[in-house]
């Protein structure tokens, strides 16, 4: 188990390595002199020079990419031309309210997604399997920028059920202040008790969390039902059959729970796709998380920010899949003595 | 306890098994021999209503309930807690992320049984296993344990039907004879009806007291076990015996 | 389960897996329109008439007009052609770099094999649509981009898949057998590995199409991608996006071409996955 979760923790810093040498040539290849928009377009040559200094510019390839690791270990990611903070500071404030919005879309996806494969597993190639198969393959097929703007017009706009867009009422802010302490507003007004803001940021939250969930629901529920189908055809599903338990309670209670390890290293890779699907969805609701920034920032040709949201994805990514990987010994405890 | 008259079972139209007549009196030991492929465990399976995709006629009665025509419900009623199967693979035959003991105190309570730690412990001493075990997973412990185990399930519903599809067949040798022995004594002990399948003549010829011997899904040769494995009167039988080392 | 059949499933009619027949028809439908789209479109492709402006479905123009006075239904007919020739660009691109590294990386084996999965890791602890973002900001956008972009972040998988199959089949006793026999490992290659990976990564491409249309729309929603004035439904969904609530039509019919054509490859691929691996097949 050590020798494993050594092995794991090498093979993650690789990558995390190579990703950094990644973003560094991307960073490299953004057309236009950071010094220039840093300084301004009005910038004396002496200014420019200095910029350029600053960022140590005039450094060869190789010196400057050993600069930016460096900087990045000490937890330096660099300052943000367009806001001229700290570029940590920035995703430390955009990055809960992401995570609040992808948080909250799989547990949707989950809450939705296995049920469903088990009803599609359950009566298999009948109309409830039907059911279930097309739907989630139109939900892995919708284009979700479209499907924000569908619900947003129809629920929001038209039905006025859901408010339009934001995190939560700001008017909210001088009536009962939010204590922050996790910076994700849903947690936070919860730990501390303030209601009027928890509710409001629920309120907020159900459209957003719905259109991203509509892609991790699809392929849980299509990742659910194959593996049940398989479990329920292994040897154990007939001694079950044997003791007298009926075919339901044989997915539910026996075969459920192997057929989870597939899903689950699946939820790490529909994790990261759901923080850069949500990129697509805060556009569309304004919500103020990475996606709003990276927008920003791509705008105003930022590349310190750039380079920063696509690290910051990227590490959560690789550090999904070691959770992941780690928490399948729990769910399945015959890949505990690898 | 077991009464089958005119059994067939069918797949797409081909009849893979074809059984006159079986019947297994409680106490008593019946083998079906036959080699893989000659119909023999699918017979077993067709008794229980297990058999899948499959077309299933004629008569099959089980402690007194008519398989073949028994709602689902009355047959899950009588599947574990009075007609026990165990099964050719012992581990993959148990729930991989399931213990042994959950399982057991599921199946009790599904059958509606009261006092379930006691007779639990007891059917294990019946098995003679170590009650530690149920806290393991299946790939936990050895073959010759998860059988024992699966004796313990039936023994544990009160089972007085045992169908065992090639129960020593994955097994090494010696833990062979422990699982054989604990089916022999439980036998005597609590009168048990035991139909058992399986291609080990050697084995058949310790424990049963009948034999039927199957080859392509029909029943060519049966009768008091002695009787058929001192002077079998079929060509197929006497080939079977040959084999033998 | 004949004996196991309880009142509610015998009410249930049992329906045959018809998935990748189904895909296939509406993918045909799909492809037909595109291709033949200068012989269906109604009108022009680029004949802006500015009285024309917003009008809603009619007879004239079945899926109405939009803000400059253009036919939806012309320009969505013209769109398929853009969405299908990227999708087609980006796959051939991913799957012959992919699988030539991942046939040689599965074959070779020893460091070779490593260098080449290490590499392939890196790209794919990437979530793609990042990568191609964070490209597609760099270049110029425009078609070509998106292709390069998003085939930049796809070859991975081909790479991961080829090899898999290829050192599965290098330790075949025939493959053994040739390689003593002193068969150039090229040769080798070509007769044996390559035609062993071509099912499942046909599966892989058809299942991989719906995912490519999706990227590529997106990144022409955030006008990463195409640029007017090309015909693009990622493209149209952006520039009617704030007339949704007042001109639903210019934005609801670009989006659902996007729906059908990646929903058409999905059932497609899940069907050809289905009647090809029979690990997977479930019936």
């Amino acid at each position: 188990m050590l020798r494993h979760l050594a092995r794991r923790l090498g093979q993650a810093l690789l990558v995390v390595a190579g990703v950094v040498v990644l973003t560094f040539a991307v960073m490299r290849l953004v057309p236009g002199d950071p010094a220039v928009a840093f300084a301004g377009p009005k910038a004396t040559p002496e200014q420019l020079a200095e910029a350029r200094a600053r960022f140590g510019l005039d450094d060869p390839l190789p010196v400057q990419l050993l600069n930016y690791a460096r900087d990045l270990v000490t937890g330096d990611w660099g300052t943000s031309l367009r806001t001229r903070q700290p570029v940590r500071d920035d995703l430390y404030l955009a990055f809960p309210a992401s995570l609040e919005l992808v948080g909250a879309a799989l547990l949707i996806a989950i809450a939705a997604g296995v049920p469903l494969g088990v009803l599609a597993a359950r009566h298999k190639t009948r109309l409830p399997d039907l059911g279930v198969r097309l739907g989630s393959m139109l939900a892995v097929s919708v284009p979700v920028f479209w499907l924000a703007l569908a619900l947003q017009t129809v629920f929001a706009g038209g039905l006025g059920w859901f408010p339009i867009a934001g995190e939560y009422d700001s008017s909210l802010d001088t009536t009962s202040p939010l204590t922050l302490w996790t910076n994700i507003t849903v947690v936070d007004a919860l730990i501390t008790g303030n209601w009027p803001i928890f509710t409001s940021a629920l309120w907020h939250l159900v459209l957003p969390a719905l259109v991203v969930a509509a892609y991790p629901a699809g392929v849980i529920a299509q990742m659910t039902r194959a593996a049940l189908i398989e479990e329920a055809g292994q040897d154990h599903a007939r001694l079950e059959r044997a003791l007298g338990f009926g075919e339901t309670s044989i997915l539910t209670r026996f075969a459920l729970r192997p057929a989870l390890n597939p899903v689950l290293s699946l939820i790490a890779l529909v994790f990261a796709y759901a923080i850069v699907n949500g990129f697509l969805v805060e556009a569309v609701f304004n919500w103020p998380g990475l996606g709003r920034y990276a927008a920003e920032s791509i705008r105003s040709l930022d590349t310190p920010a750039i380079a920063g949201v696509t690290l910051l994805v990227a590490l959560v990514y690789v550090l999904a899949n070691l959770v992941v990987d780690l928490l399948q010994g729990f769910v399945d405890p015959r890949t505990r003595s690898r | 306890m077991i009464e089958v008259r005119g059994l067939q079972v069918r797949y797409g139209g081909r009849l893979v098994a074809d059984v006159p007549e079986l019947d297994v009196a409680a106490g008593e030991c019946v083998a079906i021999v036959g080699e893989s492929g000659s119909g023999k465990s699918t017979t077993l399976l067709s008794l229980l209503g297990l058999t899948e995709h499959a077309e299933v006629s004629g008569r099959v009665r089980v402690c007194g309930v008519d398989v073949l025509t028994a709602s689902p419900r009355r047959l899950r009623e009588i599947r574990g807690a009075r007609a026990a199967l165990v099964m050719q693979s012992p581990q993959a035959a148990l729930a991989p992320a399931t213990r042994l003991g959950v399982l057991m105190r599921r199946a009790l309570r599904l059958h509606g049984r009261t006092d379930v730690d006691r007779v639990m412990a007891r059917a294990l001493e019946a098995v003679l296993l170590d009650p530690e075990i149920l806290r393991r997973y299946p790939h936990e412990v050895s073959g010759g344990q998860a059988q024992r185990f699966a004796v313990a399930l039936a023994i544990a519903l009160g089972a007085e039907v045992i169908l065992a599809d090639e129960p020593t067949s994955a097994l090494d040798v010696t833990v062979q004879a422990e699982v054989v022995g604990v089916l022999h004594r439980l036998r005597a002990e609590r009168d048990l009806a035991l139909l058992l399948v399986s291609h080990d003549l050697a084995l058949v010829s310790t424990i049963a007291d009948r034999v039927l011997v199957m080859k392509d899904g029909a029943v060519v040769e049966s009768g008091p076990a002695a009787e058929v494995l001192a002077r079998p009167s079929h060509p197929y039988t006497r080939e079977l015996l040959e084999a033998l080392p | 389960m004949t004996t196991d059949a309880q009142p509610l499933r015998r009410l249930l009619p049992r329906v045959p897996d018809r998935f990748a027949a189904f895909g296939a028809v509406l993918l045909a439908v799909v492809v037909l329109t595109a291709l033949l789209a200068p012989w269906l479109a109604p009108y022009p492709l680029d004949e802006p008439r500015p009285l024309e402006r917003l009008l809603p479905p009619s007879g004239a123009h079945w899926l109405g007009t939009d803000q400059v006075g253009r036919d939806v239904l012309t320009r969505i007919l013209y769109g398929g052609r853009t969405s299908l020739f990227i999708a087609v660009a980006v796959l051939g691109v991913s799957a012959v770099t992919g699988v030539t590294l991942g046939v040689v990386a599965g074959y070779a084996g020893g460091w070779v094999r490593d260098v080449i999965m290490r590499v392939t890791d890196v790209f794919l602890a990437f979530p793609a649509l990042l990568l191609s973002l964070a490209l597609a900001i760099v270049l110029q956008p425009g078609v070509n981009t998106v292709i390069l972009v998003i085939a930049v972040t796809w070859w991975p998988w081909y790479t991961r898949l080829a090899a898999s199959v290829a050192a599965s089949i290098a330790t075949r006793p025939y493959v053994d057998a040739a390689r003593c026999l002193g068969v150039p490992a090229p040769l080798i290659v070509v007769r044996h590995v390559l035609p062993n990976s071509l099912t499942p990564v046909l599966v892989q491409l058809s299942l991989d199409a719906g995912g490519v249309i999706l990227t590529s729309a997106a990144l022409s929603y955030l006008g990463l991608g195409a640029q007017e004035p090309t015909a693009e439904w990622g493209l149209m969904v952006q520039q009617g996006q704030t007339l949704f609530t007042t001109n639903w039509w210019v934005v609801t019919f670009p989006g659902l071409a996007i729906l059908v054509t990646a929903f058409a490859f999905n059932v497609l691929g899940e069907g050809l996955r289905n009647a090809l691996d029979p690990r997977r097949a479930v019936r």
